[in-house]
């Protein structure tokens, strides 16, 4: 219990091996209430082969910024800064044109809803043949091996006939790995998965997951994997982010932001959380009140108002002054190291265990 | 389907015992499913429902899992007399209400209440919470002392709502406040039991304890008794003392909390646990068997022969496709628990000398890599 917060301010993992690095990005629409400030100065780094687990709540700006990434956003109404490089190539500038070659060939989304995210027109082994032929410029035929192939890879029975089946003769979990399959057949190098198994049952889901993983063994891509569910997220990244109201509060390696969390906002989800083997005569800890509109932010750091220790910190830095996140394992909090410690030692560990 | 209808009720020879609420017994609800032209006729059933027992004694929170499209939505507006069942029997505090009459089953609405699982749909929009909240005992004629105002005042002050508010809409609220709404208006009649439909499974991580300990505190304050329906295991496990695994319209496994979570018997009960995805706080963990069942869950239109899991479970043999199991205390288990398997599983949760994987991608993936 005694080496509990490492230093913060670490030097952070960039250099060579960071495959997409995102600096300083802020999303903006514009609606008629105003202007949403979806995501707001968030940065982070995706390693090749590893996994990026990214949590927060609805509207906190997680499925915002992935659809940045991957340029999906509508460009009338959406003011992008920041920097997305992903392997050297610069995302924020690039051209729809440039763009196009690189999705569902570098990068590949997977969607939380199948059923939306396929087109009822098409049958499944067009729609996965389709960004196969544009972009390698393989034959009909050749695309279709490819697609048979994957579609058993991700284990849909008797591929060779499914393939001529409609998105509507597949399950829900089939249509997932329809979309897992999809999403693999140009080898991506990069992965969105955007609350992929939230649509599920339990017992899909978990096959779905152990497959994600298998594959990412065999195929080395790299995953940004995106849920609210932390014990999902606990099984499948490396990395963790913690986002809230746009921005990042908590970085680290899984075993570090779930173990050891720094951010009130992160002990509030875990103590929230009812887990299988937790004490049932505890009551759970809510985190109160409701998360903020992105419309009108909190001033100073987002998550005061629902904050159980704003008082603690230093005069009314809380409420005036919006906490940075250092680079590294770090939170963006401004209680001191020795402050998260003792209140996660006395307050926070006991409720986890 | 005519010959396994409702039996004629029979006062008494139930013997209700003490502290007994709701009993269904053999409760059946099966869709028609019609085609044909030009005369339309019954071509088969979605046997939604197919012949479930289960008890809620008073004051007692029963949780009741499965996956999507198992039947436990069904089973629970069938308790609370939504729709009509094809066969069984529902008795309620010794009376049968299987097919009792919108006149006879007066008395027994307002003890019975529901709480839905969006709370976006499940408010009129049109309405203000005042409204909402008192409607229900204007249907059924209920004169609170001090007037009604005043009892929903006090409601809203229950399930932590500004009383102030009584004349806003639903779209003032967020997601968790609807859901209190919600809550407020199943309180409204002083109900005995209340069906909550997935309660918390449309809110925010954050936002679901907030109402799960508002239910909590309900059910043990005022002694009201819960059917709890939810696929999330880890709620159900902290709101209920009993809970009832249901696949594809049957319960196969019901007992008390410690049974079903620390030793559950049915390969199926198993294969959910073991599917739901935990953080693992120390290293020390004891890691938990690890099961990835094949596909998904079949038609409840043609439902397999024998036990339903039989097609999934890594345990079936010819028995189970001609015979089905009776839902029976089998030897080991404790007094109330309850699993319908012929092949019944050690009653335990820890990791297996060797994994479950049915699922053939995994299988082969694993395979590959264990080459490598």
């Amino acid at each position: 219990m005694t080496t509990l917060t490492k230093p913060e301010g670490a030097p952070a993992p960039t250099g060579p091996d960071s495959f997409l690095s995102v600096r300083d990005l802020k999303v903006q629409f514009s609606t008629e209430d105003g202007i949403v400030k979806a995501v707001d100065g968030l940065s982070f780094d995706v390693e090749r082969g590893k996994t990026l687990g990214i949590v927060g709540e609805s509207g906190s700006g997680k499925s915002v910024t992935n659809l940045t990434i991957l340029g999906l956003h509508n460009p009338v109404s959406t003011t992008v800064d920041g920097e997305i490089v992903l392997d050297g190539k610069e995302l924020v500038t690039a051209t729809e044109k440039e763009l196009e070659q690189l999705r569902g060939n570098k990068m590949a989304m997977i969607f939380q809803d199948p059923l939306t995210a396929l087109s009822p027109y098409y049958t499944v082994g067009r729609q996965l043949s389709e960004p196969f032929i544009k972009h390698t410029g393989a034959s009909k035929k050749e695309a279709r091996d490819r697609a048979v192939q994957m579609l058993e890879k991700v284990g849909i029975p008797q591929p060779k006939t499914r393939f001529d089946d409609y998105p509507h003769q597949f399950s829900g979990g089939m249509r997932q790995r329809a979309m897992i399959a999809m999403a693999l057949m140009c080898d991506p190098d990069l992965l969105i998965a955007d609350e992929p198994t939230t649509a599920l049952d339990v017992t899909v889901q978990a096959q779905i997951l152990d497959l994600l993983k298998d594959l990412q063994q065999e195929f080395g891509s790299a995953i940004i994997f995106i849920t609210h569910d932390l014990g999902v997220i606990s099984t499948m990244a490396d990395d963790l982010l913690v986002m809230y109201a746009g921005r990042a509060v908590e970085r680290g390696s899984v075993k570090e932001v779930l173990r050891t969390p720094q951010h009130p906002y992160a002990w509030g989800l875990l103590t929230s959380m009812p887990r299988l083997d937790g004490d049932i005569d505890e009551a759970l800890t809510p985190i109160p009140g409701s998360p903020p509109s992105l419309l009108n932010p909190p001033s100073g750091c987002p998550f005061h108002p629902r904050c159980a220790y704003t008082g603690e910190a230093q005069g009314t830095l809380c409420t005036d002054v919006r906490p940075s996140l250092a680079a590294g394992r770090a939170s963006a909090c401004h209680l001191s190291a020795e402050q998260k410690q003792t209140i996660f030692i006395d307050k926070i560990q006991p409720r986890l265990r | 389907m005519s010959d396994n209808l409702t039996l004629p009720a029979q006062q008494g020879s139930t013997g209700t015992s003490t502290g007994e609420l709701l009993k269904i017994e053999g409760l059946k609800k099966h869709f028609p499913i019609h085609g044909g032209f030009p005369i339309k006729r019954k071509v088969g059933a979605v046997q939604a429902v197919d012949g479930i027992d289960l008890s809620i004694g008073v004051a007692e929170s029963v949780g009741l899992v499965g996956e999507s499209g198992c039947g436990k939505s069904t089973a629970g507006r069938l308790i609370t007399r939504l729709l009509e069942p094809t066969g069984g029997r529902i008795t309620y505090s010794g009376k049968d209400i299987t097919h009792a009459s919108r006149r006879e089953l007066a008395p027994v609405r307002s003890e019975i209440q529901m709480i839905f699982q969006d709370p976006y749909s499940s408010l009129n929009p049109r309405q203000t919470v005042g409204t909402i909240i008192k409607s229900p005992m204007e249907v059924n004629g209920i004169e609170p002392v001090g007037g009604r105002e005043k009892k929903v005042r006090e409601l809203l002050e229950l399930v932590g709502l500004n009383p102030e508010h009584y004349n806003r809409f639903p779209h003032e609220f967020s997601g968790g406040q609807r859901q209190r709404i919600g809550v407020a208006r199943a309180l409204a009649l002083q109900p005995k039991l209340i069906v909550a439909d997935e309660p918390v499974s449309a809110l925010d991580v954050s936002i679901q304890a907030q109402v799960v300990n508002l239910l909590k505190q309900v059910q043990e304050e005022m002694g009201i008794a819960f059917l709890f329906i939810a696929h999330d295991l880890a709620v159900v496990r902290h709101f209920s003392q009993r809970v009832a695994v249901m696949y594809l319209g049957k319960i196969v496994e019901v007992g008390d909390r410690d049974s079903i979570y620390g030793r559950p018997r049915h390969p199926y009960t198993h294969a959910l646990l073991s599917a739901v995805p935990e953080v693992a706080m120390d290293d020390e963990t004891e890691p938990r068997e690890r099961i990835r069942l094949a596909g998904d869950v079949p038609s409840p239109i043609h439902p397999p022969s024998g036990c339903r899991f039989r097609t999934r479970c890594w345990k079936a043999q010819d028995k189970c496709a001609s015979e089905e199991p009776p839902l029976l205390q089998i030897s080991g288990n404790r007094e109330g628990h309850l699993t319908a398997c012929h092949f019944p599983e050690d009653p335990t949760t820890e990791a297996r000398d060797k994994d479950v994987v049915l699922d053939p991608a995994l299988k082969a993936l694993e395979a590959d890599a264990a080459e490598d």
